[in-house]
């Protein structure tokens, strides 16, 4: 008996669905072993990480708060990765638009400026997001440098600037020389959405971005280029459409919306600029990006998966001394099985059952 | 059951009795979904035979070699190799048996060399060095010659066959499958590959040979099995048939003739190109030099020569893919369009169909929906200020199907599941539904059948009734012969002065083939006289 893998004539939409369900399973069954190691009750932990977070009403709005950034990000990326270009940045990106939204906060500080003050740091925000993505996308361009290196090394330079400017000219005086800017203004502030909660108006914003990508994948000439570019670049150039474009195009939309999640991020529920802003948002949403099969909607779910697993690894950490890390484990080894279970979208196993006594014959 | 009964006695020339087939297939069928790509085919494969596997486009051809070589598992039926039942497991287990396959679609790396692609092919432990000496000796061998360190995307398209041919003979296989290997040859090539494949069969080995090309197969091939429609209706000596017995085996009926509709009239110049020079844009490309030719609407031209003379590159050079710095090098409709994108120049009315039907003319694993908008969404209204209008690119689908007779598992599947053939017929299709001023089409019956050959050559003769310009870059001069006003040849990058079709003999087209131009001959009979 034999294992082997046969290429399918078509891609299967089912395995499509059904392959990051696979992955997630894999997932936890490693994580099942990974506890045990630990010397921790495996049911209990896993009881704190997907299920505690949602029985209680504080925690599900942590995990929207949670997975807005993340969803945000993720549908850039996947504009990205469609169209085969690799901005693994996507955290320098939101550092940015944080920085720069927060300039508007910070100079707009105390005086009664009004109403304009919140769309102005969005838009820069996104503004910066996207011009600060252009820098790889045009070196990859013009001279043919790695987007994947050079978008990455840029992720540590936003975080440096952040540091200096937070621990330098927009340090809050009255801070007691904490690296921080003081509060933002409440003009400056995302509102939330149900008082004294702590769901904001950016987790709408997320949901108009998901509905966005869907129409512009599924029914527009734009998204249709995306798709062909990365699936078939030769086909692609026959039919007109310009790769390096789309790579300029792509990395500039989702260096927006990196930019845009960064400052919701600092406006909403963080409400100053300070350093560690992002667990690792640009990351995470690369894992998102491929768990929800750079498919809008699937990214929305796999937002919400990861950011449960963000909050279930607090609560872990409270309740059973889990370490903190152990997420950013779990979240790698689910990125691994996710692209390993790819595989099956245009592969299937077979079992095949040679004759042993013709195997004999010729051996 | 006459079928049946041929059955029982496979050899209708008798030779083979006593000894066993190397290889039979028993009731062998292959389903997807409902439809049956095999039926129950039964079929004997003897030693020192060279056996042809013909049928339409989609007949079944390759899916039935393709589960010969372990690519695809068959749904029922079985498999027997020296008269035992075997399953293969896949592909590296068909090759340790003995059983060697050339794909109709060439499966190498662009990127790598011809001996990298080799090695990658191969399943043995040899070193890289071993296995490239070897490699070289079986070139030398057999007459096929290769330079291992070359990297893929500068060969031609008969180089790249040459490579996949010596990668199955390094395996030494007892039984080597060809799917339509000299779809893609020219002549000359094709020549070069029947005496390798007569040397083959006398070394003992057997040869399992499909082709579109009928009197090819009666030249070389000593038995031939005629598919349609999944069944297997007939296996016959090729030799006792005509080339029109076989093609009506294959249909059930009589095939059609293309008939060139009176009273074609050419009109103005809709394609026009002015001394055309471009560099390649790849290291081994092929530099254009001094291109000119005028052709008028109603008018079809030929273009001839040896595949790798800057066919593509010509081709890119029309279609934009590439473009040209002096807009005036290339003019459509009368507007000068060498710098215009390939989009801008689908505006002005251009259509172009390339000879690479799988990654080139299509993007293989989307519908047949997309890739007709893939080409259609510049000019035949399939975008609405941006938005994609679904209804229009199936109602392409279906027309092209309906015209062309495009058969297909279901309504709208991915390009990489049509036949070859089929495939064609759908990309020749979806330009000539667009009513195209001026088409410029490369290897238009590529892989095609008979009978589907002559529905596009009557497809491209309608067309330029209907007043388009019509640039034909081919390898079959007959086809040339029986569509073209005028055929011009290729050769090192520049383009001999075109010639009437009927002046065009296969000498004169040899020549300016071979690189000889026709002035001087005629200089030296007037010095002469
Ligand atoms: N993976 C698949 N899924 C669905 N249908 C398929 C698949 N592969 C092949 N078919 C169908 O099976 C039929 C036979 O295809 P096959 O490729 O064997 O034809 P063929 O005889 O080789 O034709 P050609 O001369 O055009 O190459 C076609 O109608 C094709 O659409
Ligand atoms: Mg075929």
């Amino acid at each position: 008996m034999q294992l082997v893998l046969e290429k399918r004539a078509e891609r299967s939409n089912t395995i499509a669905l059904v392959s990051p369900l696979i992955a997630i399973g894999l997932t936890i069954v490693t994580m099942i072993i990974l506890f045990a190691i630990l010397g921790k009750n495996p049911l209990l932990a896993l009881h704190a990480y997907f299920v505690a977070p949602l029985t209680d009403g504080y925690s599900l709005q942590e995990i929207a708060v949670k997975a807005t950034p993340l969803v945000m990000i993720a549908i850039g990326l996947s504009l990205c990765y469609l169209a085969n270009a690799w901005n693994i940045g996507a955290e320098g990106q939101f550092l940015i638009g944080a920085v720069a939204g927060s300039w508007i906060a910070v100079k707009t500080q105390g005086t009664d400026a009004g109403a304009w003050v919140l769309p102005a740091m969005l838009v820069l925000a996104a503004a910066a997001g996207a011009l600060y993505a252009l820098i790889p996308a045009i070196c990859k361009v013009k001279f043919g440098a790695s987007e994947i290196l050079t978008s990455l090394m840029l992720v540590y330079v936003a975080d440096l600037f952040l540091d200096y400017l937070v621990r330098g000219p927009w340090r809050d005086p009255h801070g007691f020389n904490f690296p921080t800017t003081a509060e933002f203004d409440p003009v400056a502030t995302v509102p939330l959405l149900i008082e004294g909660g702590r769901l904001h108006l950016g987790s709408i914003i997320a949901l108009l971005v998901v509905a966005a990508a869907a129409i512009l994948l599924g029914r527009t000439i734009k998204g249709f280029e995306i798709r062909v570019v990365g699936a078939a670049p030769r086909a692609a150039r026959f039919g007109g459409f310009n790769a390096n474009q789309l790579i300029i195009l792509t990395f500039a939309v989702s260096g927006a919306l990196a930019g845009l999640a960064g400052i919701i991020e600092v406006a909403g529920p963080v409400g100053h600029l300070q350093p560690g802003i992002s667990p690792g948002y640009g990351f995470t949403a690369i894992i998102v990006a491929f768990l929800g099969r750079l498919n809008p909607l699937g990214i929305l779910i796999a937002g919400l998966f990861l950011a449960l697993t963000f909050i279930g690894g607090e609560q872990a950490q409270i309740a059973m001394k889990i370490p903190l890390d152990v997420t950013k484990v779990f979240q790698g080894i689910l990125l691994f099985y996710v692209l390993a279970c790819d595989s099956l979208i245009l592969y299937r196993f077979k079992l095949v059952f040679p004759n042993r006594q013709v195997a004999r014959g010729t051996g | 059951m006459q079928a049946h009964q041929r059955m029982l006695d496979p050899t209708p020339n008798g030779l083979h009795s006593g000894e066993s087939p190397l290889l039979q297939t028993l009731g062998l069928t292959k389903r997807y979904g409902d439809f049956l790509a095999n039926d129950s085919i039964d079929i004997d494969i003897w030693p020192k035979e060279i056996h042809a596997l013909l049928g339409e486009n989609g007949a079944g051809k390759s899916t039935l070699v393709k589960a010969i070589y372990g690519l695809i598992q068959p749904s029922a039926g079985e498999i027997r190799w020296q008269g035992e039942r075997i399953v293969l497991s896949g592909p590296s287990e068909a090759r340790s048996r003995g059983i060697g396959m050339v794909f109709q679609h060439f499966s190498l790396f662009d990127n790598l060399t011809v001996a990298e692609n080799v090695a990658l092919g191969l399943d043995g432990k040899e070193s890289f060095k071993d296995m490239s000496a070897r490699l070289e000796q079986v070139s030398k061998t057999y007459g096929l010659p290769l330079d291992p360190r070359r990297e893929v995307w500068q060969l031609s398209v008969g180089e790249r066959q040459r490579i996949e041919i010596v990668r199955a003979l390094m395996q030494d296989p007892k039984f080597l499958i060809l799917d339509e290997p000299t779809a893609v040859l020219t002549p000359q090539e094709a020549d070069q590959l029947f005496i390798v494949l007569e040397r083959l069969k006398a070394e003992g080995r057997a040869i399992l040979y499909i082709s579109h090309k009928l009197e090819e197969v009666k030249r070389l091939c000593d038995t031939a099995t005629i598919l349609r429609g999944g069944k297997k209706v007939e296996t016959c000596n090729p030799r006792l048939e005509t080339a029109a017995s076989l093609a009506r085996m294959m249909v059930g009926g009589e095939i059609k003739e293309v008939k060139a509709p009176a009273g074609r009239q050419t009109t103005v110049p809709r394609l026009v190109v002015n001394d055309l020079s471009l560099a390649p844009s790849e290291a081994h490309g092929v530099r254009l030099e001094h291109i000119s030719f005028e052709l008028k609407g109603g008018e079809i031209l030929g273009i001839a020569g040896v595949a790798g003379n800057g066919q593509d590159e010509l081709f890119a050079a029309l279609s934009g893919e590439r473009l040209s710095r002096d807009p005036g090098t290339v003019v459509i409709e009368g507007i000068a369009a060498g710098h215009l994108s390939i989009t801008q120049r689908r505006k002005l009315g251009a259509a172009f169909v390339p000879e690479e039907r799988l990654g080139h003319g299509t993007a293989p694993r989307m519908r047949l929906s997309e890739n007709a908008l893939l080409t259609g969404h510049a000019a035949s209204g399939m975008v609405r200020r941006g938005f994609i209008d679904t209804a229009a690119t199936l109602k392409t689908v279906d027309r092209a199907t309906e015209t062309f007779d495009v058969r297909k598992a279901k309504r709208d599947p991915e390009a990489a599941s049509l036949s070859g053939g089929n495939l064609q017929k759908f990309i020749v299709g979806r330009e000539i539904l667009r009513n195209p001023a001026v088409l410029v089409v490369s290897q238009p019956t590529w892989g095609v059948d008979a009978g589907a050959a002559a529905v596009i050559r009557q497809a491209l003769l309608d067309l330029a009734t209907a007043g388009a310009a019509v640039l034909v870059t081919s390898q079959d001069l007959d086809e040339l012969a029986e569509i073209a006003d005028r055929i011009a040849v290729m050769f090192h990058g520049r383009l001999s002065a075109p010639l009437a079709t009927s002046e065009a003999t296969r000498e004169k087209l040899g020549l300016l083939m071979g690189g000889s131009s026709l002035e001087p001959k005629e200089a030296a009979h007037a010095v002469g006289a």
